[in-house]
Parts: structure tokens; C-alpha cells; sequence
């Protein structure tokens, strides 16, 4: 960095930054520690913090009372299988918007963003009604389907934003070099576009993720995925804060830990366009 | 410079996403559009008879509509306002030189990965419960009545809830762009001795537009779809029914599908409206 | 190929993948409250002894029947055995939904279910589902606080006593409310208390041309006094207070009364989650003084089967064995009779064990005071006490309850609220075709 600084001045920037990022983390690390707590410690007044008798006993009840794991496979399953079939339709789209624009180019991608506002409550009965039909309803591959749908368009947009930064100038030397179409794609576009692929899925397996009408609306018991197994520890009779952390704490961690080690390639690349 | 056989194979290639896209928006919308003619209701057989536009008339006159756009454009316009402008901020103090940068960026970006259902538990119960939540503890340790948040000030709690899901996004948006800033720019406006504020109000903001339009863009496409938030915390109580809530409630609780999917139909006008108006400001975005 | 048949060909494929995945495997939907999560943990013991395997789907209340109504109104076919109540029961079964029971075994022994239970949750002289527990409500209060404010709690208490008791007892300085009772809104959250309010002090939802009646003077009279007690003797944020959340404040020792389900009584009399397990009272439903209707209301969680599962005979043998005598004793054995589900079978109030436990007495009284033929004053063109047993009303109920629930946060008065609910009812019956 070619400004300088005082000590004095990093000092405070570090305090305030660090205060304000605690503040914003403090209701997820609150959830975390209350998920060790007994009941009666989770709703004490005044609050204890850290020095209270661990324990595992609510993640125990948690996992006696539903089966965690599938939950978490259909969770990746879905998440992932949305990604990855959006990701196989998305990027062609976006790399011939970006390297042949035609006057339609704007129009196709704007209608595409706008199919995203379509309310789903609105389609719930149509849908679900194609499902029957079709006897997607509680698979795995439905809901994979919906969800690449739904995502369809901003993977789409984000890609696009990408692909149109990659100068053309390179392009036309590759082509001069007698480059394919193919070997285009494959040899010189791909590389160039990872880091906007690799956030585009990132953001995409976060958005499938956290999904949470499709998911409990065309769900049972088969493919349901931790939308609704947060569904099941919303209200129960009684003292619940405790179990209500353990079970929020295993619906949102495997996200959570993907996203931070992932951050970097996450933020590298959501841009939408945004920097020009 | 595109040839033409380059041009083909690019439609070919644009083919499967506009084809599954036409599907998934025609095919649900066209069955829409036919129950929202129809005197549709499961609980009494289903399809009963063609009223023409009855269920359109009707629930665009119900005491519920208007009040249900309001509380969608609060909502959507709310936490719009509230994560760009603190976004900015929190993006401008994320850029300045600090220790544990990294860090920061993590606890900061965290909020962007709860799924909407357990963030609006979690805020509904351990945070804004007047009798156990932590928010009434700390009321009561300062000596003040607790706010009773969901009832009380259940707009400003929806949109607290939905503004510290999307204020990461809106952050590392215009974090990355701000970094984008050409650095020389600054200094030369240092140099010339102009104030911090008037160097963000002059090189950094305008520098932003482009990244502003985008945040708003994106957030309010899922914005106007905002739907578990309020469904676990008031489910549409004191005033924080939006137009997708009524449309359920008309849907699943009633059970009046004709009626619905008329409300169906008035929501997609209403997002497309929306979406003109934002794509025509950021189509001329895109074309700078 | 054309529309119709590639429909066909995607529907057999569907079908073979949904053959495949379900042999021998019942699916289930029930509700995350106490006594179902009980029932599938012992429901090993079933799978055991019958090798039929048994997929749970555990949802909270609000989105269960959302999702249950969902499939069955489109014969989603999703679920094998699904939990109702005693509102859907009779509606579904009228629309040849679900599947009778009337091929239970004998020694199931139909006839011991209690008769409240097994006439709401008949249809045409079959029963359609069989009650897991069943509940009317009831007076919960705390006898120290009583003694303390040197009262007693007759055994049928008019609205008067419960006014004065909740007076006497709330004691804001100590954090104690005089009384907590529903104010969240939903159809079977605060309407049903505020409907069987509305019934004892004389009022209708309809009267028998299905004229909505709120704008009467007898429900501005029973808002207003529900109003008023949670007002002045009721928690803070009541408006967001439903079943669990007084249920929890009960729990804590911060109210003096509660008035809600019987099978509440298990619960805040359970010494490991109530801190005033020693010191809770019961007497029945309040009436209005002078008037003979109690503010009883009557409920069921059910077991029913679904019109077209597959499974149907394995579903009529979970049924047999979730709400057997057998299956009561079981719980007994392994939680003690306090912990069995109340309310469904004869036979368990006359079981000299249970006898001893606390509320077993008050809440059969309770249950055998709700006529839900017979609820209100006037005559009236549906069924049901706490509900009208209309498709329609959970639409209705739960709007309603949204503009009540506004009144308890201060934001209306009764008179606007009843004038709300008056015009959003109107619209919705108009709406349904009435």
C-alpha cells in the first residue's frame, strides 16, 4: 500500500473494524455457545458466557431424534447437483452472450434476471401439481432441478460479467493460431475464467443451500435436505433454546466452514460487474 | 468479428439456458394464469367454475392488498437503504490498513451463510423474546421496559432480521470495487488538500454507482421473494404481511387457488415493474 | 411424441423410482410436540415386531399442516400415515380423502374411545382417524400464589373469579403476570381461545344463513374482556404469546393462571421442566356468570391414512399399535402414567394408576363438558367449539386472529378489531361462494 499511516490510525481502524465485525458474527457465536448449554442456561438472566458446564447432551437429543447425516447428504446432494448442472447450462450461455453479443444480447439477459421474480408461492400449486405428474415430488432430482432453475439466471449473470472481462484482443490471437472453437473455450477462455466460475459456484451452493421453500414444499422424508430439519426443532414444547442452537448450529456449519475456507475465491469473483 | 459459423454455435450454446428458462417461467405462469380465471378451491373439489376476472377484482380490492404493497416496498426499500449505506461505510473501513484484515472479512461475511430459516429462529427467539431473548437481558440490566420487537416494532425487526443477512453481500460488492480505486487518484486529491469526506464524496461514491446499482439489483430480486423470515417470526401479524405473504395465506391457508394465482399474476406485474425500472438503470450501466 | 404421452412416460418412469423407494417403508408426518417425538422413539419396538421400517417427516405444527393439506388436496401421495385434528378429520373424510378405520382389529377396541373424541373424528358413523392424545382446556394456577393472595379457586370458576384471581395475584415488581394466555395469532393459536371466550359469553361466528356475526355485541363484550385481562394481568409482548411461550413462562414460575390445553398438565406438573411442579392447581373451563356455556373447547391429534397410499394395511398396523391400550402402557412402563397421551381411550381414565395422577380426574371433566355439536348459545350451521368446521376457516380464522393479535399489542381496539375481522370474514365467505 503506498498511503501511509500512523500506528495510532491502524490501531483504531483495527478496533472499530474488529468491534463492528464481532457485533455483526455476535448472533451466529451466541447461537454456538448456547448449543452447549443446558436449557435453563440458555435463557438465564444475566447471561452466561463461556464459563458454564459444557456440554453435548442437545446435540445428543438432536441427532437421537433425526437422522443428521441424511439430511446433510441430501443437503450436498441438492446444493451441489443444482450447481453443477446450472454450471453445465450456464456457462455456454453466458460465454456466447460475452464473445458474440448480438443486439439481443441485453434483452436475453435482463428477461433471464426477471424470470428470477416470479414469486414462487405464486407457481406452488402449478409445480407441484408437474411434480405429481412427473413423480418428482420428494426426489432428489426434482428438487435439484428447481433449484438449478431458480439460480439459473444468476449464475447466467455472473458469469457473463466474467467472461466479458476476459479481453478480446486474446481471442483473436488464439483463433490466428488457429485455435477451434474447442480448443477456445477449453484452452484459453477456461483458464482465464476460473475465478469467476469457482465464485459463481460458490455463491450458487450457498443460494441452493439456504433454500427454504422449494426445499420444504417438495419434500417428505426421502430427499429432504436441512431446511427441513430445521423445521422440525422450530417450536417445541417447552424450554427449546438449547436445542434450537444444537440444531441450527448443525444446519448452518457446513456451510459456514466452506464459505470461510472458500472466501477468498468467493470474494475474488462476486463481483457481477461491479468493478469495471 | 464474429464469424458466422461462430455466431450459430453461439445460439446453439445460449439455446438449453433460454429454452429450461422459457419452460420454468411459461409453463408454471400459463397454469397460473388459467386457476386465477377459475373458481378454484381444493377443500370443495377443485375446479368449480370460470368467473372471468372476479378473483383479480377481489383481491385487488380486499382491505389486505394495499397495506400488503406497502409493507413489500418498507421491506424491500428498508433494508435496501440500510445495507447499501452501511455497506459502504463498513466497505470503506475494511479498505483502510488494519491488523487482521482476514479476520474481520470473516466474522463480517458469516451472516450471508445462515440459512434464512435458522436466522429468523435465532432472532426471534434467542434475540428478541421480551421475556428470555438476550436484547430484553440487556434492556432490563440498563433499567428499560424491553422492547416487545415482534409486535411492537415488528417492521423494524423484519427488516433488522433481512438487513444483517444481506449487509455481507452488499459489503464485499462494494468492498471489491472500492479496492478497484485507482490509489494515485486519492493521493493526488490528498495532495491537493482536499478533506476525507470530500474525497469520499467526490472520487469514492461516484466510483461506487456501478457496484450501488448492482447490490440494489440483485437484493431486490430476492427482496420482493422475502418469505421465512416472516413466516417463522410474526407470520404476517402487525403489519408485516407482505404481497408474497397474502398470496400464501390466500394459497395454503384458504385454500383459494383461483384467488391466489390471481394475486400470482398482480406479484409478477409487480416485479416486473420493478425489474423495467432497475434494468433500465442498469442497462445503461452495463453499457458504460 | 406428444405432450400427453411423454407426460405418461415421465409418469411411469416416476412411478417405477417411487415403487422402488417405498416397499415396506411407511412414511409418517406428525407434529414436533412432546408425545409424537415419545412415540418415535419407541416406535422401534413397533418396526421390530412388525419388520415394517418406518420414515419419519417431524415438522412444527404451522408447516406440517400446510404440507399435509398441500398433498392431500393435490393426492401428492407423499405420506402414508399423516397427524391431523379434529378439524380436518371430517372436511377430508367428506371428501373421500381418507381411508376409514374401520378395518381396525376388534381388540382394538373401538368403542373405548372416548365418546367426544370418536364422534368428532367420525364422519358418517366411521371413524377416519384415530386419536394419538386428546385435550379440551382448562384453568392451570398456581396454589401458592392463591394462598398467598388468600383466595381459593372454586372448581368451576366463572370469568368474574378469574379476573379477580388475576388481579390479586400479578405482582409486575417479582416479574409474576396474573395470567398468560394465548394472544399469537392463527387459527388454532389464538382464535381457539378467543373463540371459546366468545362462545361463553354468548356469541356465534354465524348465524344459520352463515352471516358472519362479529359486529354482535356479545363478542365485543367477550373481545373486550379478554382484552382487558391480558392488558392488565397478562406478560409482556402477549400478542406474540402462543401455546409454548406461555407454556415456557409457566414453566418459570411467572404466571398465576394459565388457561389452555388439558395435556398442558403433564407438563408444567413435571418436576424436570417446571419449577412450580408442586404448586399447580386445576378447575374447568371458566363460564360467564349466569350463562351455562364453558369456555371448553375439544381437540384431537389423529392418526389418519390417505386416500391411494400404497401401504394402506401397513399404515392401518401403525395406527392399530400408536393408539393401542398397549401402546399406553408401554409409555407407562417406560415414563411413568403421567407421561401417557391423554384424552383418547375410556378405559385409561378408569385404570386405578391413573387415577393418581393429578389432572387425570379434571381432565376427563373437562373433555365430557365440550360439545362441539352444540357450541354456542344460538343455534348455529356448523360444528365444532374452538373452530368452524368449514375449509374455509383456518383462511379465516387465522386472519382474524392477525387483526386480535394487533389489538393485544395496543394497536387496535376491540371495537376495530371486530370490525376488521367482521369485513375480512364477510369478504372471504363471499370469496368461497356462500
Amino acid at each position: 500500500m503506498a498511503r501511509s499511516v500512523t500506528t495510532q490510525r491502524k490501531t483504531l481502524n483495527t478496533v472499530i473494524a474488529w468491534g463492528i465485525g464481532l457485533l455483526i458474527f455476535f448472533p451466529i457465536l451466541w447461537t454456538i455457545l448456547t448449543s452447549f448449554k443446558t436449557e435453563a442456561q440458555a435463557i438465564a438472566d444475566p447471561p452466561v458466557w463461556f464459563f458454564f458446564d459444557w456440554t453435548l447432551e442437545n446435540y445428543r437429543v438432536v441427532q437421537e431424534r433425526s437422522n443428521y447425516s441424511r439430511f446433510l447428504w441430501n443437503s450436498v446432494i441438492i446444493a451441489g447437483g443444482s450447481t453443477l448442472l446450472g454450471m453445465m447450462v450456464a456457462i455456454p450461455a453466458a460465454w456466447s452472450m460475452a464473445f458474440v453479443p448480438s443486439t439481443q444480447t441485453k434483452n436475453i439477459l435482463l428477461w433471464m434476471l426477471s424470470t428470477k421474480m416470479l414469486p414462487a408461492v405464486g407457481v406452488l400449486y402449478p409445480i407441484y401439481l408437474i411434480f405429481i405428474q412427473l413423480g418428482l415430488l420428494d426426489s432428489r432430482i426434482g428438487l435439484t432441478l428447481v433449484l438449478m432453475l431458480i439460480n439459473l439466471p444468476i449464475m447466467v449473470w455472473m458469469l457473463y460479467t466474467y467472461f466479458k472481462e476476459i479481453p478480446g484482443e486474446i481471442l483473436e490471437a488464439a483463433r490466428m493460431d488457429g485455435a477451434g472453437l474447442r480448443q477456445e473455450i477449453l484452452y484459453v477462455l477456461t483458464p482465464m475464467a476460473i475465478p469467476g466460475i469457482a465464485s459463481t459456484m460458490l455463491l450458487n451452493i450457498i443460494l441452493a443451500w439456504n433454500e427454504a421453500f422449494w426445499t420444504l414444499n417438495l419434500t417428505a422424508a426421502r430427499a429432504a435436505p436441512l431446511t427441513a430439519f430445521i423445521a422440525s426443532y422450530s417450536s417445541p414444547e417447552g424450554l427449546f433454546y438449547a436445542k434450537l442452537s444444537a440444531a441450527s448450529t448443525m444446519a448452518i456449519a457446513p456451510i459456514l466452514i466452506i464459505g470461510w475456507f472458500s472466501q477468498k475465491q468467493l470474494v475474488r469473483g462476486l463481483t457481477f460487474g461491479a468493478v469495471k | 468479428m464474429a464469424t458466422k459459423a461462430s455466431r450459430s454455435a453461439a445460439r446453439l450454446m445460449l439455446a438449453p439456458a433460454v429454452i429450461l428458462l422459457l419452460g420454468w417461467m411459461l409453463v408454471p405462469l400459463t397454469m397460473t394464469l388459467i386457476f386465477s380465471f377459475q373458481r378454484y378451491l381444493p377443500m370443495r373439489g377443485g375446479f368449480l367454475d370460470w368467473v372471468g376476472f372476479e378473483n383479480y377484482v377481489r383481491f385487488v380490492t380486499s382491505s389486505a392488498f394495499w397495506p400488503a404493497v406497502q409493507a413489500t416496498l418498507i421491506i424491500v426499500g428498508g433494508v435496501l437503504l440500510i445495507t447499501v449505506i452501511l455497506g459502504i461505510l463498513l466497505a470503506v473501513l475494511l479498505d483502510q490498513p488494519m491488523w487482521g484484515q482476514g479476520i474481520v472479512r470473516i466474522l463480517v461475511i458469516a451472516p450471508f451463510f445462515v440459512m434464512p430459516t435458522v436466522s429468523g429462529l435465532v432472532w426471534k427467539n434467542m434475540f428478541m423474546d421480551p421475556n428470555n431473548g438476550l436484547l430484553s437481558h440487556l434492556w432490563r440490566f440498563f433499567g428499560a421496559d424491553p422492547i416487545i420487537w415482534l409486535s411492537d416494532a415488528s417492521m423494524a425487526s423484519i427488516i433488522l432480521i433481512v438487513s444483517w443477512q444481506w449487509l455481507p453481500f452488499a459489503t464485499l460488492i462494494l468492498l471489491t470495487a472500492i479496492q478497484s480505486l485507482d490509489s494515485e487518484q486519492i493521493e493526488a486529491a490528498e495532495m491537493d488538500g482536499a478533506s476525507a469526506l470530500s474525497r469520499f464524496w467526490h472520487i469514492v461514491l461516484p466510483h461506487l454507482a456501478r457496484a450501488i446499482t448492482i447490490v440494489i439489483l440483485i437484493q431486490t430480486i430476492f427482496l420482493l421473494a422475502i418469505f421465512a423470515e416472516i413466516f417463522v417470526t410474526t407470520q404476517g401479524s402487525f403489519g408485516t404481511r407482505t404481497l408474497t405473504y397474502l398470496i400464501y395465506q390466500r394459497v395454503l391457508e384458504s385454500q383459494n387457488v383461483g384467488l391466489g394465482s390471481a394475486g400470482g399474476i398482480y406479484a409478477v406485474i409487480l416485479a416486473n415493474i420493478f425489474a423495467l425500472f432497475l434494468m433500465r438503470i442498469v442497462g445503461k450501466n452495463l453499457d458504460r | 411424441m406428444s405432450l400427453r404421452k411423454s407426460l405418461y412416460a415421465a409418469t411411469a418412469m416416476g412411478l417405477i423410482s417411487a415403487v422402488g423407494a417405498s416397499a415396506d417403508t411407511l412414511t409418517i408426518a406428525t407434529v414436533n410436540n412432546g408425545d409424537m417425538i415419545r412415540m418415535q422413539s419407541l416406535s422401534s419396538e413397533f418396526t421390530e415386531a412388525t419388520g415394517i421400517a418406518l420414515e419419519w417427516v417431524i415438522l412444527e405444527e404451522n408447516i406440517l399442516r400446510q404440507r399435509v393439506t398441500q398433498d392431500i388436496a393435490t393426492s401428492g401421495g407423499q405420506f402414508d400415515v399423516m397427524t391431523i385434528g379434529m378439524y380436518e378429520t371430517p372436511i377430508w373424510a367428506a371428501r373421500d380423502w381418507l381411508v376409514s378405520l374401520d378395518g381396525l382389529p376388534d381388540d382394538y377396541d373401538i368403542d373405548d374411545i372416548l365418546p367426544a373424541m370418536r364422534a368428532g373424528l367420525s364422519h358418517e358413523g366411521s371413524l377416519y382417524a384415530a386419536p394419538f392424545y386428546g385435550e379440551s382446556s382448562m384453568v392451570m394456577y398456581r396454589t401458592d400464589l392463591m394462598e398467598a393472595a388468600g383466595l381459593e379457586m372454586p372448581e368451576a370458576p366463572t370469568w368474574d373469579d378469574i379476573a379477580e384471581a388475576a388481579a390479586a395475584m400479578t405482582d409486575r415488581d417479582n416479574n409474576i403476570n396474573g395470567i398468560c394466555i394465548r394472544g399469537r395469532a392463527g387459527w388454532g393459536e389464538n382464535m381457539a381461545f378467543i373463540t371459546t371466550v366468545a362462545n361463553s359469553f354468548g356469541a356465534r361466528w354465524f348465524d344459520e344463513d352463515w352471516n358472519a356475526q362479529l359486529d354482535s355485541p356479545e363478542w365485543l363484550e367477550a373481545v373486550t374482556f379478554y382484552n382487558d385481562l391480558l392488558q392488565n394481568y397478562g406478560p409482556a409482548g402477549a400478542a406474540n404469546n402462543g401455546f409454548n411461550e406461555n407454556l415456557t413462562l409457566f414453566q418459570q414460575g411467572r404466571c398465576g393462571m394459565w388457561i389452555d390445553a388439558t395435556v398442558a398438565a403433564s407438563f408444567v406438573t413435571n418436576p424436570n421442566d417446571s419449577t412450580v411442579a408442586d404448586h399447580v392447581g386445576f378447575a374447568l373451563a371458566p363460564n360467564k356468570d349466569g350463562m351455562d356455556k364453558r369456555a371448553n373447547w375439544l381437540w384431537a391429534w389423529a392418526l389418519a391414512i390417505p386416500a391411494g397410499t400404497q401401504q394402506e394395511a401397513a399404515a392401518m398396523e401403525f395406527i392399530n399399535w400408536a393408539t393401542s391400550k398397549e401402546y399406553l402402557e408401554l409409555v407407562a412402563e417406560r415414563e411413568g402414567w403421567a407421561n401417557v397421551p391423554p384424552g383418547s381411550r375410556t378405559s385409561l381414565y378408569e385404570n386405578p394408576d391413573y387415577a393418581e395422577v393429578p389432572f387425570a380426574a379434571m381432565t376427563l371433566q373437562s373433555i365430557n363438558a365440550a360439545d362441539p355439536n352444540n357450541p354456542t348459545v344460538d343455534p348455529v350451521p356448523y360444528v365444532g367449539i374452538q373452530y368452524v368446521a368449514i375449509p374455509e376457516w383456518a383462511g379465516i380464522g387465522t386472519s382474524a386472529g392477525q387483526e386480535f393479535s394487533a389489538m393485544v399489542a395496543g394497536q387496535l381496539t376491540p371495537e376495530q378489531a371486530l370490525q376488521r375481522a367482521q369485513a375480512l370474514v364477510t369478504d372471504e365467505m363471499e370469496a368461497a361462494g356462500y
